[in-house]
């Protein structure tokens, strides 16, 4: 049973073509007015996973539901719902940005399409280039322009594939931004990227899709939180500090440098264990001359699950 | 009274064929499709036409059929590029996920073909008209010709269709018509069949187009037309069924 804050909810989805599997049972749920990213790498499975919730592939197995209709059965329904900006760009270039809003509004027969082509112009910041044929706009411009299209007729769902894929990272801000505003607006946000800046700022909820299965999902600090281990690393003034101080730490997980001499201590990423280890150098007059820490990034994360999917056929080669 | 399906139905292609509209009035497509058969007309007429001999008829009086026809063909062409566009860019998918009739993509290219083709056609036949081409054909006559050039146009509208469904690139979608401008040359267009050697005549008087324009020409000749209006309309609305089954099987395996 779907509960009403639910906006998109898919379970044991499957999708292959012929020998190839695309999506072998892919489970995740979207809360309504939250922006969720699917991450994944160029052929994780992405835009499978988006064709089918936007009624253009049907899977294999699994029904998802969006706003409680579900994709196969009630497709007109969904299609009412959902608006699709895919990863290339669906404008008309023949026509000029206003014609193209119109168009759709138009096509959704909305009475007030013309009124609503206006406004959209000024959410996304084209109403100086509003009467210019498509085919001008920059490639940032464009996207913009596509968002508005998927925004005509106000859909409660809307599926970004890869919306800054290809931007300048000017342009790219922009659209964050817009996309930021539009779930402010309750809208349910439902994007793929490749970009884990692009998650980490804009998802409330990250699934990260590997080779047709998600391998992690939560919010960006719950994913880091899987790797629980920050790092330190403590430069000191000659070999000698470094053994005293190898010596009073001996509890930690330490890898030495004699070179140079530095020492990494991998700790539980808190402020209270960092702040022991400085002490425990102070009281003992250990000079640490150079500090420097490191936060598990998305990366890490996303690398680290990738690693350990991979696990088996690494150990081959 | 129409239900609110087949109304949204209606003002779904109507918005479609409007758009497919205004990729239709570009200067390359005009120019290919009315201004190539236009001067067709004046090269066949004032350049190779004191070499041609047309027999009892008057050699501009001969040509427009065959002229009208490559102007369709020409006109038509353009099908498989709108839709071949369509299909490989994203708007496909942006249509596709809104809650519109599928059919009312396709329709809207064939109303824009069909429409683009009357237009072209006329301005054809004025000019025609103005290089001394003359006939006493009667309304019945007249309205039989503009019937059968519509089942034509229709028809080549479907096969372009087709073409521009199946084809991965524009290039691809549009290199069916230089075979079907071929096959109006061997034909009675231009010239008699019976100049022709035996094998090429042979395949000139078994082909669509030659009961085709024998048809246009009777008719506007104020000719008997015979068997052949029969055996032209069948001709080419086995084509048109033909080509525009295949065509919406392609489109309905592609999306």
């Amino acid at each position: 049973m779907i509960q009403t804050n639910t906006a998109i909810a898919v379970k044991g989805l499957k999708k292959s073509y012929k020998n190839l599997n695309v999506l072998k049972d892919i489970d995740f749920t979207v809360q309504k007015g939250s922006i969720f990213a699917l991450l994944g790498s160029n052929g994780a499975g992405k835009t499978t996973t988006v064709k089918i919730l936007t009624t253009l592939l049907l899977p294999d197995k699994g029904s998802p539901e969006i706003c409680g209709f579900d994709v196969i059965r009630q497709p007109d329904q969904v299609r009412e719902k959902i608006s699709l900006t895919g990863q290339s760009t669906a404008v008309d270039p023949v026509l000029t940005g206003r014609e193209n809003l119109r168009m759709i509004g138009k096509l959704r027969h909305l009475p007030d399409a013309n009124r609503q082509a206006d406004e959209l112009l000024e959410q996304v910041q084209l109403l100086d280039a509003a009467d210019q044929k498509v085919a001008t706009y920059s490639g940032g411009m464009q996207r913009r322009l596509d968002l508005a299209m998927g925004l005509i007729g106000g859909p409660s769902v809307i599926f970004l594939d890869e919306p800054t894929t290809g931007l300048d990272p000017q342009s790219r801000k922009a659209l964050w931004q817009i996309i930021k505003d539009l779930a402010d607006s309750g809208i349910t946000v439902f994007l793929t990227t490749q970009y884990l800046e692009e998650a980490d700022q804009l998802a409330d909820h990250i699934a990260i899709l590997n080779d047709g299965e998600i391998i992690a999902e939560g919010t960006a600090a719950e994913l880091k939180k899987l790797l629980p281990h920050g790092h330190i690393e403590l430069k000191f003034s000659d070999e000698k500090e470094l053994q005293l101080a190898r010596n009073l730490l001996i509890q930690y997980n330490i890898s030495l440098s004699k070179e140079n001499p530095t020492m990494t201590i991998t700790t539980d990423g808190s402020i209270q264990q960092m702040t022991a280890i400085l002490s425990q150098l102070d009281h003992a007059d250990i000079t640490v001359t150079e500090f420097s820490q490191k936060k598990p990034t998305l990366e890490d994360v996303f690398l680290a699950m990738i690693d350990e999917n991979h696990g088996e056929e690494n150990a081959l080669c | 009274m129409l239900t609110a399906r087949v109304k949204n139905k209606i003002s779904e292609t109507m918005v479609l064929t409007r758009r497919s509209m205004r990729h239709s009035l570009n200067i390359d497509t005009l120019l290919t499709a009315i201004a190539t058969p236009i001067m067709m007309m004046l090269m066949f007429v004032y350049v190779f036409g004191g070499a041609m001999d047309t027999g009892a008829i008057d050699h501009i009086n001969y040509m427009v059929p065959g002229i009208l026809l490559m102007g369709i063909v020409s006109g038509a062409i353009y099908t498989s590029v709108r839709v071949n566009n369509d299909m490989t860019s994203g708007i496909i998918d942006r249509f596709h996920s809104m809650p519109i009739a599928r059919s009312s993509i396709l329709t809207g290219h064939v109303m824009t073909s069909v429409v683009f083709n009357a237009f072209s056609t006329l301005l054809v036949l004025l000019v025609a008209l103005f290089m001394g081409f003359r006939t006493d054909a009667s309304i019945t006559a007249w309205l039989l010709v503009i019937g059968i050039l519509l089942l034509f146009t229709l028809a080549m509208t479907w096969v372009s269709a087709f073409f521009g469904l199946l084809a991965n690139s524009v290039e691809g979608a549009s290199a069916f018509s230089y075979p079907v401008i071929f096959l109006l040359f061997i034909s009675s267009a231009f010239v008699p069949t019976d100049t022709m050697p035996g094998v090429v005549r042979a395949f000139a008087e078994f082909q669509p187009m030659t009961p085709l324009i024998e048809t246009v020409r009777s008719l506007l000749m104020t000719e008997s037309a015979g068997d052949s209006v029969l055996i032209t309309i069948l001709w080419w609305f086995g084509i048109l069924i033909a080509f525009s089954i295949a065509a919406i099987q392609v489109y309905k395996r592609k999306t």
